[in-house]
């Protein structure tokens, strides 16, 4: 998911650019090609989504701290397997994107140099801590879905490697927010104090859920050009709705109560709800959330620590290769 | 030192109905076997293939897709390489 913040596209700079591509690859949009790795593209375009894809990936990346937290706590061995293979996926689903995102032109290790540098964001989601199992059910059921709505229509998205890294991705997350949901499921079904344990959860997961939607339509200035490069298929508030609408009946399905008391649901059907506090948004994706520095730490000790792997991995290819060529000469 | 870039591997699996070997992507290792390894762990965790290459991506060839108009418009100019080209009355059946 997590391509929140990042539907601020790059400023239009076609007007220094060839007139003629320009306008040429406006009609390959227009007439749904997919625009592939070698195709010209404007430099805005290319910059935009290196962005977007580099962010999203970062995401998966980090998205795997707060659920590893819980892997040795995992209630049985059913959860925990299914844990294990959940946080793995999350790492493949980085590993898919920064390889779509370096068809770009950006290397792999620029791109995560310019993360533990602190100059890529990634999902305001994963800054909140996760206190107890119940956080993991709700980050399935809930991080997850929205996940899920967002990156739906990206599988359609006018970038070939990032749609196709998509689609991979869709395929994987539905198990994930279905194993989510069991665990609220079975948590409900309960004790008094799992059930509660449920709410609490949902208390606190459901407006930084919201949230992830990125800021409401009104504020969001750049998704014009990303509407016009077909990279965006919906507004943030339409996926919003969305998401609100298809949760809705499952939080009543659980016996939860989302934490809205202003919530109603209009005639059409859709869950309307309350205003979202912008400024905790805000104040998350400038640092300052509840984990943002322990997430950055985790990753920069890491990618430290592991430093001498990929040094002695590419001693011993070097090693290798260097041998191979000897005994060619031989 | 500074430790070189990772190199970049095309990933090809083939999948257990006996098709082709068919791109899904591609992964960095710094050798063949590390590429082998992680190609399984990345593209066959829930049992997509039953063979697996990888190729260094520096040995991969494209066409241009500058030049994709010349490139294949021969094929688009010879409708009489399809079947459907050519009149077979309906008395004769399916052929």
């Amino acid at each position: 998911m997590y391509t929140q913040a990042l539907n601020t596209a790059e400023t239009d700079d076609r007007g220094l650019e060839d007139a003629s591509k320009a306008a040429q690859f406006q009609a390959r949009i227009d007439a749904e090609e997919r625009i592939e790795p070698n195709d010209w593209m404007p430099a805005a375009y290319r910059k935009t989504l290196t962005r977007q894809i580099s962010q999203h990936a970062h995401s998966e990346i980090v998205g795997m701290l707060p659920e590893g937290n819980w892997i040795t706590r995992a209630p049985s061995l059913r959860r925990k397997a299914a844990l294990l293979a959940k946080v793995q996926d999350e790492c493949g689903h980085g590993l898919y994107l920064y390889a779509a995102a370096e068809t770009l032109g950006t290397s792999r290790e620029d791109l995560v140099d310019a993360m533990l540098a602190g100059k890529a964001k990634y999902s305001s989601i994963f800054n909140y801590p996760t206190l107890t199992w119940a956080d993991i059910g709700t980050i399935g059921w809930l991080v997850d879905g929205a996940a899920i709505m967002n990156q739906i229509p990206l599988c359609r998205c006018s970038y070939g490697p990032y749609a196709r890294a998509m689609i991979r991705v869709c395929k994987e997350e539905s198990f994930h927010q279905r194993q989510g949901y069991e665990i609220m499921l079975t948590l409900c079904r309960g004790s008094d104090e799992q059930k509660a344990m449920a709410q609490d959860a949902l208390d606190r997961w459901w407006w930084p859920v919201l949230m992830m939607f990125g800021p409401p339509d009104a504020a969001s200035q750049h998704s014009d050009i990303s509407t016009k490069w077909k990279i965006k298929r919906f507004s943030n508030d339409e996926l919003r709705q969305k998401f609100v609408d298809a949760t809705a009946p499952q939080a009543q399905y659980l016996g939860l109560t989302i934490p809205d008391p202003g919530m109603t649901q209009d005639a059409e059907g859709h869950w309307r709800y309350s205003e979202i506090d912008w400024t905790e948004f805000k104040q998350v994706l400038a640092g300052n959330g509840p984990c943002n520095r322990d997430r950055m730490a985790a990753r920069r000790k890491s990618h430290d620590e592991g430093a001498w792997v990929r040094e002695a991995a590419a001693a011993y290819a070097a090693k290798r290769a260097q041998r191979q060529t000897a005994q060619a000469a031989e | 030192m500074a430790t070189p870039n990772t190199p970049l591997w095309e990933v090809f699996i083939r999948s257990r109905n006996g098709l082709a070997h068919k791109h899904v992507g591609s992964l960095h290792a710094s050798d063949t076997t590390m590429a082998l390894q992680a190609a399984r762990d990345i593209y066959t965790r829930r049992g997509e293939g039953l063979s697996i290459w990888v190729v260094p991506s520096t040995a991969i060839t494209a066409s241009d897709p500058a030049e994709k108009g010349m490139m294949f418009e021969p094929a688009e100019s010879k409708i009489y390489r399809h079947p459907t080209f050519y009149e077979v009355p309906e008395e004769v059946g399916h052929m």
